[in-house]
């Protein structure tokens, strides 16, 4: 396994309680996805990979994560990155006054200098509106074209593990169903994804494996085909009426592999924070 | 005619000056996000060092030895109690600075005791007389100094991977740090630099020509100007540092020669309150914007 998370359980400060025992498994080479609506615990799950949950006044209290065995817990930001682990996180957050040019530098930074140029040629092939737009600033660039530069700029690094925070978050469909194609054409050329998504159906369409969230806990887990398909997922995650629910979410699962998971009482949302 | 060239030369020699304060504290402000009210007390320490080693070993090496000092103890500060609180609230590492600040000026103005000695032994009291311009060689020499030392630090800024990183920490620190970028590293170098910027300051603020005064209190008192200077310009603006030093610069220099030498101290904040409710955010300053 390339990533393991282990009963992990994340606190904000002493009482809020983000994510309680939750387990996610990413496969060398594949797509895993962790749906889930707001206050779920998904960017929270993403901050205790990349360890900046202090930033957020949040800590791991139990569990593990680990790195093809090596324990990312005890690393900080900065080490993670360098181990392969990179994360765009959600709402972008490129640097605004930067240029395109400069903020892929950024993302380059912790890489040797000899292999910064061809990893910069490569997002450029991937994301050709980029070299177009290389000396702009990046705060004018409309909102696809800064997800664009966030996902290139976590590319510079040449990471094993891509981990996306909502990358179709406030986007047209078009723009949307382009970012789902960008997602696979770096899973295909050997990086593996952790996809955090509201929308399933985006999600759903790129992913291998789902792991499903709700206030903090999980609540389903299996392989996409099998996820899509299961009347868990729209009881647990859309229920019935998501905006992103796809026709076929919506079919009989009857005879799926998908597992629910210890079933969750039903909580405010609004005592969780993730 | 004359008067006012020689009014403006000097006036914007001393603001050289007070940019490079300003920019010193710019910078830490931008990389670290502490207002950084040691700021006169890091001009005093490399002063002192400076004043201490000068008679032996030269004016060159005991500049040297002061700005490096100014520097180390930037970083000495910065390492002791800034880096062990990144989630500290700005304010309180702010008076955490005050505190600094009062302690080291009030013991390297007790180890000076009554001395008053003065830096800038090769340049200062030794003015250039163009037809009948007089022009004092400190303020000429702070000038292109600082020219120097701007356009460095700009280039560093603009072409280097320190500067980019900065430039990506000041901006949005959690997205440096998930690019991998050091955040200690930088802030480390940010005080460093902000320190020899103090520490190169001194040598031309403890002169006759700048201030009329040697190392003391005074100094500390003038340095303080850099505030104003980097609020006029904007606190997160390094740009913005170097042209409010130049206001603050001219200001003084103008209020003094053409309404009276005790209104241009006053006049400096009488600028900076006049920018303040045209431009809350200063002239270069990044405006606070506030979706609801």
């Amino acid at each position: 396994m390339l990533l393991q998370v282990s009963d992990l359980t994340v606190r904000y400060g002493r009482t809020i309680q983000g994510l309680a025992d939750v387990d996610v498994d990413v496969p060398p080479g594949s797509v895993t996805a962790v749906l889930g609506a707001n206050g779920a615990g998904k960017s929270t799950l993403l901050r205790a990979i990349s360890n900046t949950l202090p930033l957020h006044r949040g800590k791991v209290t139990s569990g593990s994560i680990t790195l093809e065995g090596r324990d990312l817990a005890k690393l900080d930001p900065a080490e993670i990155v360098m181990a392969g682990v990179v994360q765009v996180p959600e709402g972008r957050q490129v640097f605004t006054t930067m240029s395109v040019e400069e903020n892929l530098r950024a993302g380059g930074l912790i890489v040797a200098k000899e292999k910064r140029e061809p990893a910069r040629d490569r997002v450029f092939e991937l994301f050709p509106r980029l070299a177009e737009r290389r000396t702009q600033r990046a705060g004018l660039l409309s909102g696809g074209e800064q997800q664009m530069l966030a996902m290139g700029r976590a590319l510079m690094s040449s990471p094993r593990l891509l981990l996306l925070d909502e990358p179709s978050l406030g986007l047209a469909p078009k723009m949307i169903t382009l970012i789902g194609e960008i997602i696979r054409e770096i899973n295909a050329a050997g990086t593996a994804v952790l996809l955090v998504e509201q929308n399933a159906a985006m999600a759903l369409k790129v992913a291998e494996d789902v792991v499903v969230l709700e206030v903090g806990r999980l609540a389903l887990k299996g392989r996409a085909a099998d996820v899509k398909d299961s009347p868990e997922l729209a009881a647990l995650y859309l229920g019935g009426h998501g905006d992103s629910q796809d026709d076929t979410l919506s079919e009989s699962a009857e005879g799926t592999d998908a597992e629910p998971a210890t079933p969750v009482a039903r909580r405010t949302l609004s005592k969780w924070q993730g | 005619m004359n008067t006012f060239i020689q009014v403006m030369v000097n006036g914007l020699g001393k603001g050289a000056v007070y940019a490079l304060l300003a920019l010193g504290f710019v910078i830490i402000f931008k990389a670290s996000g502490v207002l950084n009210f040691a700021h006169g007390s890091f001009v005093l320490l490399g002063g002192y060092v400076a004043v201490r080693t000068q008679d032996d070993l030269g004016f060159t090496v005991s500049a040297i030895l002061g700005v490096a000092t100014a520097g180390l103890g930037a970083l000495f500060i910065e390492r002791v109690l800034v880096a062990r609180r990144p989630l500290a609230d700005p304010i309180a590492l702010a008076l955490l600075t005050i505190g600094v600040d009062v302690i080291l000026t009030e013991e390297i103005i007790r180890r000076l005791g009554v001395e008053l000695p003065f830096l800038g032994r090769p340049y200062d009291g030794k003015p250039i007389q163009v037809g009948d311009i007089t022009f004092f060689r400190t303020q000429l020499i702070a000038l292109a100094v600082g020219a120097v030392l701007v356009t460095l630090f700009f280039l560093a800024f603009r072409l280097t991977g320190w500067g980019v990183a900065m430039r990506a920490q000041a901006e949005n620190r959690e997205a440096a740090a998930l690019m991998g970028i050091r955040r200690g590293r930088v802030t480390a170098a940010a005080w460093v630099i902000g320190g020899v910027l103090a520490g190169v300051a001194v040598l031309f603020l403890a002169t006759q020509d700048f201030s009329g005064s040697g190392l003391s209190r005074g100094t500390h008192a003038i340095a303080l100007v850099a505030f104003p200077a980097a609020i006029i310009g904007g606190l997160d603006s390094t740009e913005g540092a170097i042209v409010g030093g130049a206001i603050v610069g001219l200001t003084e220099a103008l209020s003094a020669q053409y309404i009276s030498f005790e209104f241009s101290k006053v006049a400096v904040y009488v600028v900076m309150l006049t920018v303040l409710i045209v431009r809350p955010s200063g002239l270069f300053g990044t405006r606070e914007r506030t979706r609801v």
